[in-house]
């Protein structure tokens, strides 16, 4: 049953890209109806416990063998309950955002590539067979977020996302390789008895194998240094920047970090990706405060959200980051595809200081809304998020203080910026015509706001907790220090995002720096050209001038006095060839005779 | 008389019969055709469980030295002659409207096909060398006659003369090889000579400047670095369906050589393995920076195919008698079939795009994608192929050669062998890099002002690409479909 899971959406690809490309409609009701299929079969395994995986040998040479094979325990039982539930939603949902696009075809057959290669992610029981599906999950991505490709924005956040995510995978490669050679296996359950053998016969170069790996989880999870491509994501439809964007694609990363969660513990390198965890997430958070655009300030609160994970991860804590994973899944949904809502309503209008006084005329997608900002600001007691970050913080809090420090400090910036957009978006006056003539969205993207919402508020109850990540976090055991920084962060932080951004036309306290993310992207840009494209225009030159005048220059000139020679004499090219032919000839029968 | 007698043969007889009047594109077409069907056959037939050659059959050409018209196939050569099949006909299906001398343009391109599959197919040397030069002369009048560029006859001559020189290195390779093996006989034949060599024939020494000599010889043929700078203009210069045929399948009879030549020359692969590996690497990374300069289609495929040959020869390099299983050898010839169906897919689209649109240059094309919808799903296909995107068969091939490279690393420092395996996988994200940048140039983003309409690929031209692509996700998909046949 689990490879129906696999199965079930590279059909629907095909079929939806090759059969019914021409008509939309059928495509998108053949892919919503197979993404339920799997949630079903998701949900059935998740309540049976389903444990059994098999394989089969993909390629073989000689003894060595690459396998696909699945592997289904409580990790991965829960994360595809996770992928499905919310890409059925996403799917929905799409039905209504997508309804007049000229192309709803192919966006549905993307989406089902999307699933397919996000659940052989999942499902993967060894590291060859998670690579695959790594790069397919970035081509997925790379051709939704390039879905108008009329536009030249979408293509190039398309191929930026690719070529960031290739640079994360050429380390991801390299770690693979190396806990290969070290552990003798790819195969996650095999490595496990051999690796920590490796990790003391050979400390330091298993502590750079460690870092290697995450290098594909800091492509995948948009990690710094390689955390650019994702807010220019933003440019793809927004279910798309909800789905992949938002609550399973780029949670990838950290999901990797929990399956191999053993090799992580197994060496001081982890502290480092703790490290660059908790740096994101700082970093991420405070762009977030000054970014105008809706779906940019999401893309930086995953960014930070993510960051977080990474950091507990990091910090040996991979329960406490996939407990956020699947809280912040729900919620950060929720926000985006609100967001979309909001978005569609307006008239494809993404800036907030162009919105307000939202909550009157959108009353369900405030609502929900309200309810996805609550989760990610942590209000205490009624709200998944407050449940998980508060893992999160434990994590830090028994890791390393200065790192609960930083997530404190994020703890505080996320409810300001979320209430500065939520202010901003739904209340005080309209301020342009496409707010005030805003209407509530049809019923098919309405319905699936409402269920995120009541996920948003239920999930991190222990009872579904314990269900869908087979493990148990107790509120009871969290120290006060923790429980007072997190309940004060999210007091003081969002009221102060509420008073001053309250019935403000535009941003009152515009710093230039933060806005344009500390000039990264520019910072990058620069290098590329330099490096990448001065080199390559040297090696042009290089290959035309010494290369080529070396090895074939001299035989050039010598080729021009022959041609010269039988112009003269009145021969054509044939039988120039023979003349070479002849000497071959000569040579074969010389050196028969005489060698 | 083999199955491979027939397979060799039709396309030769092809030209007989074109050069009595029969219609040259039709008969090009149906002996290719037929010829891709005998090559699924034999596959079928073929029994993956044997050790050896299959299908042989042998004729005595002269007895001192003994030199017979011998065939045979082993799972390389067969794959091979899969990838010749394959690419020889959507190579003549995709041919464009010859205007003058039809005859001679489809005489030639048969004769390229005759000689690729009797170079794979022939278990005699002197066979093997034979074939590979009754292609290249047809190579030869298919730039200078139908070529484009004002320079095309210089760079006719010039592919010809580098790949003579490299022709007559390899025959002194050869004839070395051989006389070190002649105890007990003077002979070419291949299988004779393998278990000659097995038995421990050749000296250390001698097979360290055999192997040398070999390494040029097939390497110039390759476009090894430094001596690729034949290849780029020749394929931009070369009719589309000559540019498949030569990068795709005709370009690798030298990596075919080596594969066949190296078991036997252990020692002198170790001897050698640091150069090699140096020169890979100038494949892949100094070539991969040259074709992220170039800003003509036709170019960055030309040098894209050099650099990927980087790839096999480190599958290549990384085999070794000491350690293991033959992971890089077998990744190797995946990637060889891989390279060759989507280096043939992509020329011959931008041959198609020549055509219609008159220019290659990157920087006049733009936003084809909502034009010419179909064109541009299959160029993206071969170009994410080419890239090395899983699903595709460069993908299972690369992997192999990444492993192979990691093969019996245990937790010390880097070999040069890693070292290399390393940078390799860096021109993989080069490789990412231009083949987006292009295609984001040609196919997506806005228009340019005043663009001139282009006709889709119609519905006839559609069925040699689907050929190639399905030849790629089939063995991308399922690999071991081409390494189970595969023993070294």
């Amino acid at each position: 049953m689990a490879w129906l899971l696999l199965i079930l959406p590279l059909v629907t690809a095909a079929v939806t890209a090759l059969v019914t490309r021409k008509n939309g409609s059928v495509s998108a009701y053949i892919s919503v109806a197979s993404v339920a299929t799997t949630l079903v079969i998701s949900v059935l395994m998740l309540l049976q416990g389903t444990k059994d995986g098999s394989s089969f040998t993909w390629i073989a040479a000689g003894d060595f063998k690459l396998n696909i094979g699945l592997t289904l325990d409580s990790l991965s039982r829960g994360m595809m309950l996770i992928v499905t539930f919310i890409g059925t939603l996403v799917h929905v949902f799409s039905l209504g955002y997508m309804k007049g696009d000229e192309s709803k075809g192919r966006y549905f057959a993307c989406l089902s590539l999307f699933m397919f290669s996000m659940t052989g992610i999942v499902l993967a029981d060894n590291f060859a067979m998670m690579f695959i599906f790594w790069e397919l999950v970035g081509v997925s991505s790379y051709l939704l977020i390039g879905h108008w490709f009329t536009r030249n924005a979408p293509v190039e956040a398309a191929k930026k996302a690719f070529l960031t995510n290739r640079i994360g995978d050429f380390g991801f490669m390299i770690g693979i390789l190396m806990i290969w050679g070290m552990t003798g296996s790819i195969a996650f359950e095999e490595m496990k008895e051999t690796a920590s053998a490796a990790a003391t016969a050979h400390s330091k170069m298993f502590g750079i194998a460690v870092l290697c790996l995450f290098c594909g989880a800091v492509g995948k999870s948009a990690m710094m240094p390689l955390h650019v491509w994702l807010p220019d994501a933003m440019e793809g439809p927004t279910p798309v920047s909800a789905l992949i964007h938002a609550a399973t694609m780029v949670a990838a990363g950290v999901f990797m970090l929990a399956r191999v969660s053993f090799l992580l513990n197994l060496t001081e390198a982890a502290e480092l990706i703790a490290w660059v965890g908790a740096i994101t997430s700082l970093f991420a958070a405070v762009v977030a405060t000054q970014q105008n655009d809706i779906k940019k300030v999401l893309a930086y609160s995953t960014l930070s959200q993510l960051g977080y994970m990474v950091m507990a991860a990091g910090l040996n804590s991979t329960d406490a980051a996939m407990f956020h994973l699947y809280t912040h899944a729900g919620f950060k949904a929720l926000l985006f595809l609100g967001a979309g809502a909001v978005i569609y309503a307006c008239h494809h209008e993404q800036d907030m200081w162009k919105m307000g006084g939202l909550s009157k005329k959108m009353p369900i997608t405030f609502a929900t809304f309200a309810i996805g900002t609550a989760a990610l600001a942590a209000v205490p007691y009624v709200t998944s998020g407050f449940f998980s970050k508060e893992q999160i913080l434990v994590a830090a809090y028994n890791g390393n203080k200065m790192m609960f420090f930083i997530a404190g400090l994020v703890a505080f910036l996320t409810p300001f910026y979320m209430m500065r957009m939520f202010t901003a978006v739904f209340f005080g006056k309209s301020r342009t015509k496409h707010a005030e003539h805003a209407k509530e969205v049809p019923g098919v993207m309405n319905v699936p706001l409402i269920i995120l919402a009541a996920v948003s508020i239920v999930a991190g109850f222990p009872l579904l907790g314990k269900l869908v990540l087979g493990n148990h976090f107790a509120h009871a055991d969290v120290p006060f220090e923790v429980l007072f920084v997190s309940v004060a962060t999210m007091i003081v932080g969002g009221g102060l995002g509420f008073v001053l951004y309250r019935g403000k036309e535009s941003e009152p306290l515009p710093i230039a720096f933060v806005r344009d993310k500390f000039y990264l992207d520019e910072i990058y840009i620069a290098i590329i050209r330099v490096f990448q494209d001065g080199v390559a225009y040297v090696s042009k030159a290089l290959d035309h001038h010494v290369v080529d005048g070396i090895t074939s220059r001299g035989s050039a000139s010598t080729v021009n006095g022959l041609g010269s020679l039988f112009r003269r004499i009145q021969v054509g090219n044939l039988q120039a060839y023979a003349f070479l032919f002849g000497v071959g000839v000569i040579l074969v029968v010389y050196l028969l005779v005489f060698a | 008389m083999s199955i491979l007698d027939i397979i060799i043969l039709l396309p030769l007889l092809g030209v007989l019969a074109i050069a009595f009047g029969a219609p040259a594109r039709i008969t090009a077409l149906g002996v290719t055709g037929a010829n891709l069907a005998l090559g699924v056959i034999a596959w079928i037939l073929f029994d993956p469980s044997k050790e050896g050659f299959q299908f042989v059959a042998s004729r005595a050409v002269a007895k001192v030295p003994e030199i017979s018209y011998a065939v045979g196939i082993d799972g390389l050569s067969l794959i091979m002659l899969l990838l010749s099949v394959i690419v020889s006909f959507c190579a003549i299906w995709m041919a464009p409207k010859v205007e003058s001398r039809e005859k001679l343009y489809f005489s030639s391109l048969l004769f390229i096909s005759a000689g690729a599959l009797g170079a794979f197919c022939s278990t005699d040397i002197f066979f093997f060398y034979a074939f590979h030069e009754l292609a290249l002369i047809p190579t030869f009048f298919m730039i200078g006659i139908w070529g484009s560029g004002e320079d095309r006859v210089n760079t006719a001559w010039k592919i010809t003369i580098y790949l003579a020189v490299g022709s007559i290195i390899l025959l002194a390779g050869l004839i070395a090889f051989q006389s070190q093996l002649s105890q007990g006989g003077m002979t070419f034949d291949l299988i004779t000579l393998q278990q000659r060599a097995a038995d421990g024939g050749i000296p250390a020494e001698a097979q360290g400047w055999i192997f040398l000599t070999l390494l040029i010889g097939f390497g110039i043929l390759v476009s090894l670095f430094p001596f690729h700078s034949w290849a780029a203009p020749a394929y931009a210069s070369a009719p589309a369906p000559t540019s498949m045929l030569h990068a795709g399948v005709l370009k690798k009879f030298g990596l075919y050589g080596l594969l066949r030549f190296t078991p036997m020359l252990p020692e002198g692969l170790e001897t050698w393995r640091n150069l090699l590996l140096v020169l890979l690497i100038g494949n892949i990374l100094f070539v991969g920076f040259v074709t992220l300069a170039q800003k003509h289609l036709d170019g960055l495929l030309g040098n894209s195919s050099v650099m990927h040959m980087g790839y096999v020869f480190l599958g290549i390099a990384s085999w070794s008698a000491s350690t293991g299983e033959p992971i890089g050898p077998t990744g190797a010839v995946l990637l060889m079939f891989g390279h060759g169906v989507s280096i043939a897919l992509l020329f011959g689209l931008a041959g198609k795009l020549r055509e219609s649109m008159g220019t290659l240059e990157m920087e006049k094309l733009g936003g084809l994608g909502k034009q010419i919808p179909i064109f541009s799903f299959l160029f993206g296909l071969a170009a994410f192929a080419s890239a090395g995107l899983p699903g595709f068969a460069n993908f299972s091939g690369e992997v192999l050669v990444f492993f192979g490279g990691f093969q019996g690393y245990q937790g010390e420092g880097f070999t040069n062998l890693q070292w290399a395996t390393v940078l390799a996988l860096w021109g993989v994200v080069i490789s990412a890099v231009y083949m987006l940048r292009a295609y984001r140039n040609i196919f997506l983003g806005e228009q340019p002002d005043g663009f001139k309409a282009t006709e889709d690929v119609v519905l006839m031209q559609r069925v040699p690409c689907t050929i190639l692509v399905v030849s790629l996700l089939v063995i991308g998909f399922y690999p071991r479909l081409f390494s189970d046949l595969l023993t070294f």
